[in-house]
């Protein structure tokens, strides 16, 4: 398969203005007669959907909770990066691109990634206009905050529910259109297959969840925005119902699959309690900014926080790296974390957490400056843990949280099955190896907002296609194929529940795959995951049949894909002989223990290729050039 | 600890519901309610029982998508928690617990302890937004937006629309709901051109849904996992007496509510 | 739309409209109930004749009808509006829950659907009790003192006002503030003063209404 990413020629900062400008346009009059669809309501797809539907295409969006609004992207917390500049420290489309660049350590598209530094600002300015209530100055002016990986103040926020607030703006938007007429919500519904004819992606099939009824919905262009799949970890700061599954289809049907192996570890989210743990939590990493970060210096130390002496604390970040301290990169922070609590000086009762105290700042801006910034968080930390962050310092923990990886795209945002396009976290675009802080946020806008709006119209203009409607066989086939699956998940009718084969998945991911990687601990993965599955099939337990709401088969479903998916992400981070951001081979590390590059070999995107059920997939490679940052050794020291 | 379950089971929309009693053994307080029934569900869907379905997503009370009545209290009997967040350690060993799902009638039970909210999504479709479609904004600080009014926006804009104002009403109303949301809108610059369109507009909604109506009871505010204050019940009186007594006669093309 | 079909259409609308008429009500009852406590001035009797005289009398007579009409027409359209909001909040809940845990509402936030009728009821028979005086057995046209006490006198007559005072002020603790919800006046500054209108304007003039039947029992008034 050969992987053309179409960039536009020309000098870095023309080329967006250059393509927009060659892009064909399909006339006012002909866009109603188009049809959309738009997997996933989150920042991404409802962005995508509302302007699509405001540019006058027919759209239908598609998401599998009770209401659009839901889509993770609410639970996002910290804030969303703009290189606006407003806090005049320097900041610039430049910066912004280069940080990301190099936060994503080298393994990210240049031209993408400047783009997305381009457009930053008009998301800014539409949800503010949108009336997003970010934070603000007392003259009325926008607030800005630092983020891990940044020396400048660049994050736009809303308290701890910058996510929420940039959803339901997008939202908004989204029932306005809904409410037009112009989009079709289908709300509860999981999309099972993509649907191709004559090579183009022409639909989708899903599962009415309520009824269980399998329809066809057929398009001239489908979007997949349906999220990341961290929730592979089992344990991971995502909602119960993030999966691989739409994604997991299109890679079925020959879409690329793109650097599987690069996961993000967060590394502050409230530590593990028990087996019965079902999530973890985030503390967004804005906390970093008045909180700092310790252990104590001898290990199995069991004093309280309080009655270790300053002279017996280890800051370790600040110790590590003075310049950034404890806003260090988050695959920084997180090993970081990982490493203390190996040598034994983890805090708490299971020893896997370190310390995020407050105590100073409080000192030093007053208690009511830290309820101002972050008192939902701590309200939040105190629900869950029974301490008060005020008087106690936090324990924080690293934890499974986001996927740089997805489904491969072009510059357009368009996957290798024409027609199919990818946005938001779904698809592996623009964080490279590693994703900063309030940059997710910041991806899903620019690609639903301001990217699929023209590239969705070049691709329609300039392609014919026939029409179909869902009587087409391919329909009929990719429907059958939904139907056999979902009986064949109800006929084992084994003695495991599903949840028990997720543990278990997450199990083996975490700690063979998690925050360090070797090759010893791929190959067992690699061994266990397909003999779990293999189990998974043969002894699983669905109660109930699919004519009726069945979360257990929903369920299902999804770790069925998930036992897939592991594999593939194992295998892609055994064959990916380096360290870099979020992948960390301990055969691959400098000596004082910080992630080792290896660009001759590995300065590429891994793409891998379905091969067909048992065959090992293809790995393509498409090779990263870097023509306006020169690659260097990644330091926040 | 041990507890005792009366659940409201209901196969379907159609279907008659009824109560069903659970036993509940060995429940660690540090258990979140839902992770108690998960382990509840487990030992169900291990008998081969249908487990008992319930809504949940995030997890971490922003989605808003989870919602038991538990004795009686939407959420529970913490205040400014969802039921997702709610921990154990608020019950006692021994404690009999009754779980409801919402009842209003535009909250129609789909299964067990689900509801069907959509009437909440077309209250906002019907003007529930600012008409702005992308591309068409000034630069961000263009709009100066005091400190206090941005904050006390945000602290209606809180909602997470799971319904559980209307559930705890009275009179299942869901006037908390639709309050924060016109406030949100209203207490902002960018909110004015559309502000008495939109209060009236998603009013006709709500009642075209059949919610209840308020007489200020005050249980929604107390239910309300966000802690949204009646307040904002207030800003929409005051602004939907004003747009009801100085609207004028709509004007072609004027912005519409949907 | 009209500004008046959203008034009379919307649930918010009839709420403002059961808080206008409302005040009209609220205001009514406290001038009536000062006008009733002239019986203990030192010259009650001739002033409460003339007091209701002076009422009959007002601009030529037709001033007491305007009054009538006023009041009539504002006891309808609370009414209405009840009706309406009411039945729309049963329609909302037809199944209850079987737990309830209120902690916000209070007895008389719950009560006004129970406390309005009782009080319309008795609004009737007060009418034709001390106005049109069917219902009373020593009914003297104009007499307005007399019919007053000897009205009161009969134990359970007077024992059926106090009740319905009961009634009153506990419609009026929940009315009054909630009135003031319902028109928008609220402002964090001023909101604890709300509650305690409410109760300073209940207990002056369900306390003042009270002293009369109380005083006639009491023997005080006679
Ligand atoms: C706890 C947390 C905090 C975060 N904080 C920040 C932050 O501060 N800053 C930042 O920049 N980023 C943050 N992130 C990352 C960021 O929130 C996400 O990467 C981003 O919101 C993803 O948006 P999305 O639109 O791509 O996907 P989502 O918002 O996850 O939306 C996925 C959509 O797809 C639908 N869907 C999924 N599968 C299917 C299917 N099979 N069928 C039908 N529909 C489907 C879902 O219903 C949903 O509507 C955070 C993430 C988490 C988990
Ligand atoms: C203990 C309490 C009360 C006493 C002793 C009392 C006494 C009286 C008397 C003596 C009259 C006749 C006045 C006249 O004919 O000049 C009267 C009239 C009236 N009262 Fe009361 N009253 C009481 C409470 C109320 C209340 C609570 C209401 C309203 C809800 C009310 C409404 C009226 C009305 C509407 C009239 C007729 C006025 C008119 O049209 O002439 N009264 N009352
Ligand atoms: C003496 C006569 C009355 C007075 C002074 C009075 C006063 C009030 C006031 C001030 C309110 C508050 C309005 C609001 O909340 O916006 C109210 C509400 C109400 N009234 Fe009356 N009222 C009277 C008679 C009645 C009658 C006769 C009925 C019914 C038959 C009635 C039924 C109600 C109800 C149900 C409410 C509740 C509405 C709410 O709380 O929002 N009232 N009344
Ligand atoms: S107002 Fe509160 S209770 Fe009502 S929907 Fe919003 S968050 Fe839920
Ligand atoms: S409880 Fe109901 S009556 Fe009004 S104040 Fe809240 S909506
Ligand atoms: S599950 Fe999201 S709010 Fe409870």
């Amino acid at each position: 398969m050969e992987l053309n990413s179409a960039v536009p020629s020309g000098p870095l900062e023309k080329k967006w203005d250059k393509h927009r400008f060659e892009m064909k346009l399909v006339n006012p009059a002909n866009k109603r007669k188009y049809s959309v669809i738009v997997v996933g309501s989150g920042l991404a797809g409802g962005a995508g959907a509302a302007s699509l539907a405001e540019l006058g295409y027919n759209v239908s969006c598609f998401c599998y909770q009770d209401s659009p609004r839901r889509a993770h992207s609410i639970a996002a917390q910290g804030g969303i990066n703009a290189s606006k500049n407003y806090q005049n420290d320097g900041d610039s489309v430049q910066r912004l691109f280069y940080d990301t660049i190099k936060g994503g350590d080298f393994r990210a598209r240049e031209a993408n990634v400047y783009r997305l530094a381009q457009v930053s600002e008009n998301i800014i300015d539409q949800c503010v206009a949108q009336g997003v209530p970010f934070g603000r100055e007392y003259g009325g002016t926008l607030g800005n905050r630092s983020f891990g990986g940044a020396q400048v103040s660049r994050t736009f926020y809303s308290r701890g529910q910058t996510g929420q607030q940039l959803l339901l703006g997008a939202y908004q938007a989204l029932e306005r259109q809904i409410g037009l007429g112009n989009v079709k919500m289908y709300a509860r519904h999981e999309m099972l297959e993509v649907v191709l004819v004559d090579g183009r992606a022409r639909g989708i099939v899903t599962r009415d969840m309520i009824t269980g009824a399998i329809e066809s919905h057929v398009a001239d262009a489908v979007v997949l925005a349906t999220g990341g799949y961290a929730n592979v970890f089992y344990l991971s700061t995502n909602a119960a119902g993030c999966n691989t599954t739409a994604i997991w289809r299109a890679y079925k049907k020959g879409a690329a699959f793109a650097n599987p192996c690069y996961t993000q570890i967060h590394p502050t989210c409230i530590p593990v309690t028990g087996d019965h743990q079902s999530k973890l939590t985030l503390m967004s990493e804005s906390l970093r900014n008045d909180g700092r970060i310790w252990v104590p210096l001898k290990k199995g130390d069991m004093r309280s926080a309080g009655e270790i002496p300053e002279s017996e604390r280890d800051y370790y970040l600040e110790r590590k790296y003075p310049s950034y301290g404890n806003l260090a990169p988050r695959d920084i922070a997180s090993r970081a974390a990982k490493q203390v609590c190996d040598e034994g000086r983890g805090v708490g009762e299971t020893g896997l957490g370190v310390y995020l105290d407050f105590a100073d700042s409080i000192k030093r801006l007053g208690e009511d400056t830290i309820r101002e910034r972050y008192g939902n968080l701590f309200d939040m930390y105190e629900r869950i843990t029974d301490e008060n962050p005020y008087k106690l310092p936090m324990r924080i923990f690293p934890a499974a949280h986001y996927v740089m990886g997805g489904l491969w795209v072009d510059y357009n945002l368009m996957s290798t099955i024409p027609g199919l396009h990818v946005a938001g976290e779904a698809n592996f675009s623009d964080h490279g190896a590693n994703r900063l802080g309030a940059s997710a946020l910041m991806q899903g806008l620019a690609d639903g907002y301001f990217v699929l709006p023209y590239t969705i119209g070049n691709y329609l203009a300039s392609t014919k296609q026939g029409k179909v409607d869902t009587s087409h066989a391919a329909f009929k086939d990719a429907e059958a194929a939904v139907a056999t699956r979902v009986k064949k998940l109800i006929a084992v009718k084994g003695h495991r529940t599903v949840d028990s084969f997720h543990r278990e998945l997450g199990k083996i991911m975490w700690e063979h795959c998690g925050m360090g990687r070797t090759r010893q601990g791929l190959k067992t993965a690699l061994e266990k995951i397909p003999r779990l599955r293999e189990e998974f099939w043969k002894n699983l337990t669905v109660v109930g049949g699919n004519d009726e709401i069945n979360q257990t088969l929903e369920k299902a479903g999804r770790i069925a894909d998930f036992l897939e998916l592991g594999e593939l992400l194992c295998l892609d981070a055994l064959e990916r002989e380096e360290s870099c951001g979020g992948h960390f081979r301990e055969e691959y590390q400098t000596p004082d223990g910080e992630a080792l590059r290896n660009d001759e070999k590995f300065c590429h995107v891994a793409a891998w290729e379905y091969a067909g059920e048992g065959k090992t997939p293809i790995r393509n490679v498409e090779p990263l050039a870097f023509e306006n940052v020169h690659l260097t050794q990644r330091s926040y020291k | 600890m041990k507890l005792t379950l009366n659940v409201w089971r209901q196969r379907d929309a159609k279907s008659e519901g009824k109560f069903v009693t659970y036993d509940a053994p060995d429940i660690s307080p540090d258990m979140s309610f839902l992770e108690m029934l998960d382990v509840v569900n487990q030992r169900l869907v291990e008998k081969a029982e249908d487990p008992i379905a319930f809504d949940h997503d995030c997890r971490e009370g922003i989605c808003g998508m989870c919602g038991i009545v538990v004795n009686g209290n939407p959420h529970g009997p913490r205040r400014g928690t969802t039921s997702c967040q709610l921990h154990m350690r608020s019950f006692k060993d021994g404690d009999s617990i009754t779980l409801e799902p919402w009842r209003v009638t535009p909250f129609p039970v789909l299964k067990d302890l689900i509801v069907d909210r959509g009437s909440f999504d077309r209250i906002i479709a019907a003007g529930g937004f600012i008409t702005v479609p992308t591309g068409n904004a000034p630069d961000g600080n263009a709009i100066l937006v005091p400190k206090d009014c941005s904050e006390r926006s945000m602290d209606a804009a809180a909602c997470i629309g799971c319904g559980a104002c209307a559930a705890a009403c009275p009179n299942g109303s869901a006037m908390l709901f639709v309050a924060a949301k016109v406030s949100h809108l209203a207490l902002l610059p960018q909110g004015q051109p559309e502000r008495y369109e939109r209060v009236l507009s998603m009013v006709g909604q709500m009642d075209a849904e059949g919610f209840g109506t308020c007489t200020n009871h005050g249980e929604c505010s107390r239910a309300c996992p966000k802690e949204i204050r009646q307040e904002f019940i207030a800003q929409l009186n005051r602004d939907f007496l004003r747009a009801s007594v100085f609207s004028r006669p709509k004007v072609a093309g004027g912005a519409g509510a949907g | 739309m009209a500004a008046p079909a959203h008034l009379l259409n919307s649930s918010v609308g009839k709420k403002i409209v059961m808080a206008v008429t409302g005040i009209v009500l609220s205001l009514f009852v406290l001038g009536h109930m000062a006008g009733n406590l002239q019986a203990f001035l030192p010259n009650g009797p001739e002033a409460l004749d003339h007091y209701g005289v002076f009422l009959r009398e007002l601009l030529h007579g037709t001033g007491i009808w305007f009054v009538r009409a006023g009041m009539l027409l504002a006891v309808c359209l609370h009414i209405w509006a009840y009706l309406g909001l009411t039945q729309k909040s049963l329609a909302a809940r037809p199944q209850g829950y079987r737990v309830t845990d209120y902690e916000e509402a209070t007895l008389a936030s719950r009560s006004m659907r129970w406390t309005g009728p009782l009080l319309g009821i008795f609004i009737v028979y007060h009418i034709f009790h001390f106005t049109v005086g069917s219902v009373h057995p020593h009914f003297v046209e104009g007499r307005v003192y007399q019919n007053l006490v000897s009205g009161l006198a009969v134990t359970w007559v007077a024992l059926f006002y106090l009740v319905a005072m009961g009634a009153l002020s506990f419609h009026l603790f929940h009315g009054v503030w909630s009135m003031l919800q319902t028109l928008g006046l609220s402002h964090p500054k001023y909101d604890p003063w709300r509650k305690r209108l409410a109760v300073a304007f209940t207990i002056v003039v369900c306390g003042g209404f009270a002293l009369v039947p109380l005083a006639v029992l009491a023997g005080v008034l006679k």
